[in-house]
């Protein structure tokens, strides 16, 4: 009959609105600045950059290779690469970025840049609370507001976390192991070489040898 | 006691108006009835509209507003100063005399409805003779209103949304008028105070009311649904579906006049709930005889916030209905059916008190409503769509 289903749908309203006032699981708005909900695992917003160790500028993992500038669909990243090299978290020297800014107003979230980086060096954060009445300057990162320890990022995104510092520390040990097995191949031959000459240029060689091959070894570990 | 409370706003117009030569209370005696209409219909609409989003919130299973103030209540109030704060743009090429003069103007006429509403015991401002006619004769011209901005606006969507406004508010006055004139037929009588004294009686402590008789039932729900396509109320919002169409006729509004179409809406809402309070649920008279002693304006006021309340549910159930839908049901359904009222309500009137009548007159119509509703508004099943001469 017509009517019925008019009927029918006051009906439903009008329980959904007594319902409202009596049973809690109704009512799902979680009233936001007061009430918060943890952000899911994944959840992403804008990158920022991992340092190890306590002090951001000493520990950052970025060497500048400036492969996420230029896979950045909409180029808001920008980096100038230090004309010295710098003793990174673990003692190498290295190139780092005298500049690395981040405009997040033009930025998408789309996450290509965490995953072209070799270096485990930019990750995505969740912060979201990022208004400002600087809508230029403001929305423009640099280095400094784009660190983030490694502790931060464990705190958001922990299982993400623990793969990269698993992986960073098999790589290690491989490096390591791989520049202890040529330190000893070195003196090895080089023992083996200079049989004839005399003992002290050969330990003088095995001496020199050793640090340069196994930075070498590591360096060219970590481009792969 | 109970009469003065009855009567205090009367009383206390009186005696502010004693103090004034004498030529001039009369006048002053009017003054102070539109500055009492022009304060409390305004104040109602702010509750109404807090109502409405925290009542339409709860139907949805949310708060609704509730930062400003306890519970919200002063969301009213922020509204109002955002309104009036806020940037008024007139488009380059509107008519920008026409364009000012639209939402004033509905204003205007809407307010000018209440001349004639019995709010309460001797509480009609103008106490005329076809205070109904003239009810009707403003709420129409407030399609001008609607028309003056769409068409002024240069906007596609505003003229198109005040195409439908026209359209549909022509195809509406109609059942809304012949729905209220059974009542006129049964009271004999077009003066709006006259049709609530009718009521105004009691059998074994019920009252008179004509919504409790067949042809008034049935009167009362088409009018309620003329009313709700009168004053462009969901599910009959077309000329204003923001989905389709922007906000509709006054889509080139912004800031106050913006609002004062927002007050316009509400205050016509307002004054067609008074209209239909007036001439089915009994006006200000009170809903049982022992209920006599509380004032007559309360009894008013609480049936208007009452049919208010059910404009929001039934805005929080029903969706938007379709031009031709919309069209189809003014003109199968509900002018038939205000017709057959009409001779209901005459026989009604002719076969004297008893059983009967009752049984006769719910008979007609109700087999008149389910084969209207069968036949009427059969649902169309189109078949696939056929071409003549594109193949």
């Amino acid at each position: 009959m017509l009517g019925e289903g008019i009927l029918k749908g006051l009906g439903e309203t009008a329980r959904n609105f007594a319902g409202s006032f009596v049973s809690a699981e109704r009512l799902t708005t979680v009233q936001y600045p007061e009430e918060r909900i943890a952000p899911i695992e994944a959840t992403r917003d804008f990158p920022f950059l991992v340092y190890d160790g306590a002090d951001w500028e000493a520990g950052l993992r970025c060497v500048a290779c400036q492969i996420c500038e230029k896979e950045c669909p909409p180029k808001c990243i920008y980096i100038v690469k230090s004309t010295d090299k710098k003793p990174d978290a673990l003692g190498k020297p290295q190139i780092y970025p005298s500049r690395f800014d981040i405009d997040i107003s033009v930025c998408m979230s789309c996450q290509i840049c965490v995953e072209v980086c070799p270096f485990e060096a930019i990750k995505m954060d969740t912060e979201f609370e990022l208004s400002t009445t600087d809508r230029f300057g403001g929305l423009l990162y640099d280095k400094k507001e784009l660190a983030k320890s490694n502790e931060h990022f464990h705190k958001i995104h922990p299982t993400e976390a623990a793969e990269v510092d698993a992986r960073l520390a098999e790589e290690k040990a491989k490096s390591e192991a791989k520049a202890k097995g040529a330190a000893a191949a070195a003196a090895a031959k080089a023992a083996a070489g200079t049989v004839a000459a005399s003992p002290a240029t050969a330990a003088k060689q095995t001496i020199a040898a050793a640090p340069t091959s196994a930075v070498k070894a590591a360096e060219g570990d970590k481009k792969e | 006691m109970i009469e003065k409370a009855d009567q205090i706003f009367v009383l206390l117009g009186h005696w502010l108006v004693s103090f004034l030569p004498g030529p001039l209370q009369h006048p002053a005696m009017v003054l102070l009835g539109v500055v009492g209409i022009i304060v409390t219909f305004p104040a109602l609409f702010a509750i109404t509209v807090l109502l409405e989003r925290k009542g339409l919130g709860r139907m949805q299973n949310r708060y609704g507003p509730n930062r400003v103030g306890p519970y919200g209540i002063f969301q009213p109030v922020a509204d109002g100063i955002k309104s009036l704060t806020k940037e008024d743009i007139v488009p380059l090429s509107a008519d920008a005399v026409v364009h000012f003069l639209a939402p004033v103007f509905l204003v205007v006429v809407v307010f000018m409805g209440y001349a004639v509403l019995p709010i309460g015991r001797n509480m009609t401002l103008v106490n005329m003779d076809a205070g109904l006619l003239f009810f009707f004769a403003i709420g129409a011209s407030s399609e001008l209103s609607v028309f003056m901005a769409g068409w002024s606006s240069r906007n596609k969507y505003s003229l198109l949304g005040a195409m439908r406004a026209v359209a549909q508010m022509i195809s509406y006055e109609v059942p809304l008028l012949m729905s209220s004139v059974a009542v006129v037929m049964m009271t004999g009588s077009l003066s709006l105070n006259k049709i609530v004294d009718a009521q105004n009686q009691y059998s074994y402590g019920l009252p008179h009311w004509y919504i409790f008789t067949p042809w008034g039932f049935a009167g009362f729900i088409l009018f309620a649904i003329a009313a709700t396509a009168e004053t462009n109320r969901s599910p009959f919002d077309l000329p204003e579906g923001e989905s389709e169409l922007v906000a509709g006729y006054f889509t080139e509004y912004s800031g106050f006049k913006f609002a004062l179409f927002f007050l316009g809406e509400y205050v016509g809402m307002l004054g067609i709930s008074g209209l239909g309070t007036t001439l089915f649920l009994g006006g200000y008279s009170a809903p049982l005889q022992v209920l006599g002693f509380v004032p007559s304006w309360i009894w008013f006021f609480a049936k208007v916030m009452l049919s208010m309340c059910v404009f929001i549910w039934v805005r929080g159930t029903l969706p938007r209905l379709r031009q031709d839908q919309l069209m189809n049901f003014a003109w199968k359904f509900v002018l038939p059916l205000t017709l057959l009222n009409l001779g209901v309500a005459g026989a009604w009137r002719f076969m004297g008190e008893g059983l009967l009548r009752w049984a006769v007159c719910s008979a007609i119509l109700l087999v008149a409503y389910v084969l209207m509703a069968r036949v009427g508004m059969k649902r169309e099943h189109f078949g696939p769509r056929s071409y003549r001469y594109a193949e």
